[in-house]
């Protein structure tokens, strides 16, 4: 195996130049993009621009082996097959293609948790019958997950890996033997704990996951859906188009092997690209170092925060990701002063309105989120803006 | 940071200037009034909240208060409104246009913000149709 480089932290945010300017804490909202995902993407439109599975000539071979090799990588990433990993726009894409696909052959009733992201809530809220696990510390309250599937026939359960709001990282192996136990099927949502944890599905034994490129380095626009094989192949398709059929006639259409049943249309080829060199860029450092480089970062984080006299903080200490308010302050005025100080953090309902609402009472919530370019320096930042708020509204 | 590293403190450039932050904190005419035109108006991104309630006789605007939660700018424009337009002719407020309101705001609101600076316009809009009817 080729030797991991150092965690040279100068080194990596030089390939980041927003940071020169700017304490980006905002990473769970969409991470940062390195030089080397943008000169992908580059390459892709400047040298060997065509489509993929069509074009006969050469730059159309290279544009489906640069696209092919990007889906070996992510699926190389999270231990599973190639062909266990289709190209989506987003996780909301992923997960809506589930909603519909799995409603449809496994039955409406699936089993959620009050932490959901909207994105892992209201397709399956739209398209099935809900309801809904409770949450315990900031995570999903397993003993009230059993008690949902001893008291339901439900098929599936969908749940987060780990929060965007509480930072909480739930236990999947706990989560896919109850889910497994009652024969039903585990979907994750992997936007948040893919690009921080890492994943392997084949361990945690995940039937679906789902999961963004924009969130670990990679472009906006390319999303990425995991299934198991056998799963996949069972499943009917969501999109209907071009290159999801192996043969068409007016009467009826018969559908491509996997995982190109699942792609319909001309995929975000170059953005796949770009992630494909994102997933390089992580495993140049090791997802495992990132974890603790970011681990540290929080205890120092949580540790100063703590001393600020009026905040409430709703994260469990999990992970990066750090909720909070400052008593007497609305976030959007938070947000607004911190922005002045050069420093960015996501504020309002955090597309987990019931739970914001309902389980933390608020209205909105104040976060940052921690990614492997962040240093002490820009939490230093952030908790001297914080300060400047509590001085401008004291 | 302070302010000597940080040039957007000083200047017109502040968003938080004082009065701004004097009608956040003690808001004018914050309350409720019976038998009066009514309007809520929400910014569900941000989670701003305003219950507009204004009271005409004879033409013009004898009362205006409000009450609900939200930011700070959402909040003084809100109590700054119904200041302004208490004692209005009706003809008046159905005059009154968006600039009008952001130059009562008085600091420069940038396009995100512009939502929470025009909450209580929004609902005063409705109450003006409701008016009309």
């Amino acid at each position: 195996m080729k030797k991991k480089q150092e965690f040279d932290i100068e080194k990596i945010r030089k390939d980041f130049p927003v940071l020169k300017n700017t304490a980006y804490l905002d990473s769970g909202a969409t991470s940062l993009t390195p030089k080397p995902v943008v000169e992908a993407i580059k390459e892709y439109y400047l040298n060997y621009n065509a489509n993929v599975h069509r074009a006969i000539h050469k730059l159309g071979e290279k544009a489906t082996l640069e696209y092919e090799e990007a889906r070996r990588k992510i699926a190389d990433f999270i231990n599973a097959e190639p062909e266990e990993i289709i190209f989506t726009k987003s996780t909301t894409e992923s997960l809506n293609l589930l909603a519909y696909s799995l409603t449809r052959d496994f039955g409406r009733k699936v089993i959620l948790s009050e932490l959901e992201h909207h994105s892992n809530l209201v397709p399956w809220q739209q398209l099935g019958k809900a309801s809904y696990a409770k949450t315990q510390n900031g995570r999903v309250n397993t003993e009230h997950l059993k008690e949902l599937l001893r008291n339901s026939d439900a098929k599936i359960v969908s749940v987060t890996q780990m929060s965007n709001v509480t930072g909480g990282i739930n236990d999947l192996k706990e989560i896919s033997r109850i889910t497994h136990n009652k024969n039903a099927l585990l979907v994750v949502d992997g936007a948040q704990g893919v690009p921080h944890l890492g994943i392997n599905v084949k361990d945690d034994d995940v039937d679906f996951l789902a999961f963004s490129g924009h969130k670990m380095l990679g472009p906006t626009g390319v999303g990425v859906l995991y299934g198991k094989k056998e799963l996949l192949a069972r499943i009917s398709p969501f999109l209907y188009g071009g290159d999801m059929i192996s043969e068409v006639s007016f009467k009826d259409s018969k559908w491509n092997d996997i995982p190109w049943k699942f792609e319909a249309g001309t995929p975000p080829i170059a953005s796949a690209i770009g992630l494909g060199k994102a997933i390089d860029y992580i495993n140049n450092i090791g997802i495992k170092r990132i974890r603790r480089h970011i681990d540290a970062l929080k205890d120092y984080a949580l540790e100063q925060m703590k001393k600020i006299e009026g905040i409430k903080i709703y994260s469990n200490g999990d992970s990066g990701i750090i909720s909070f308010n400052i008593k007497g302050v609305h976030p959007h005025d938070v947000s607004t002063i911190m922005s002045r100080c050069n420093v960015a953090i996501r504020t309002g309902h955090l597309c987990a309105m019931p739970f914001i609402k309902s389980v933390l009472k608020e209205s909105s919530v104040c976060r940052i989120s921690i990614y492997l370019y962040n240093t002490k320096e820009d939490i230093d930042k952030a908790v001297a803006a914080i300060k400047k708020v509590k001085e401008v509204f004291k | 940071m302070s302010e000597d590293t940080n040039p957007d403190w000083v200047g017109e450039d502040e968003i938080y200037k004082e009065n701004i932050l004097d009608h956040y904190k003690h808001p004018r005419n914050f309350g409720e009034i019976k038998n009066s035109f009514c309007q809520e108006e929400s910014n569900p991104l941000c989670g701003d909240e305003v219950k507009l309630y204004v009271k005409v006789e004879n033409g013009k605007v004898i009362d205006a208060k409000f009450v609900g939660k939200g930011c700070a700018i959402s909040m003084a424009a809100t109590s700054m409104l119904t200041e302004k337009i208490k004692g209005m002719a009706f003809a008046e407020l159905e005059k009154l246009g968006k600039d009008d309101i952001l130059e009562m705001i008085g600091v420069p609101l940038g396009v995100v913000r512009m939502k929470c600076g025009l909450l209580s316009w929004r609902a005063l809009k409705k109450i003006i149709e409701k008016m009309g009817e």
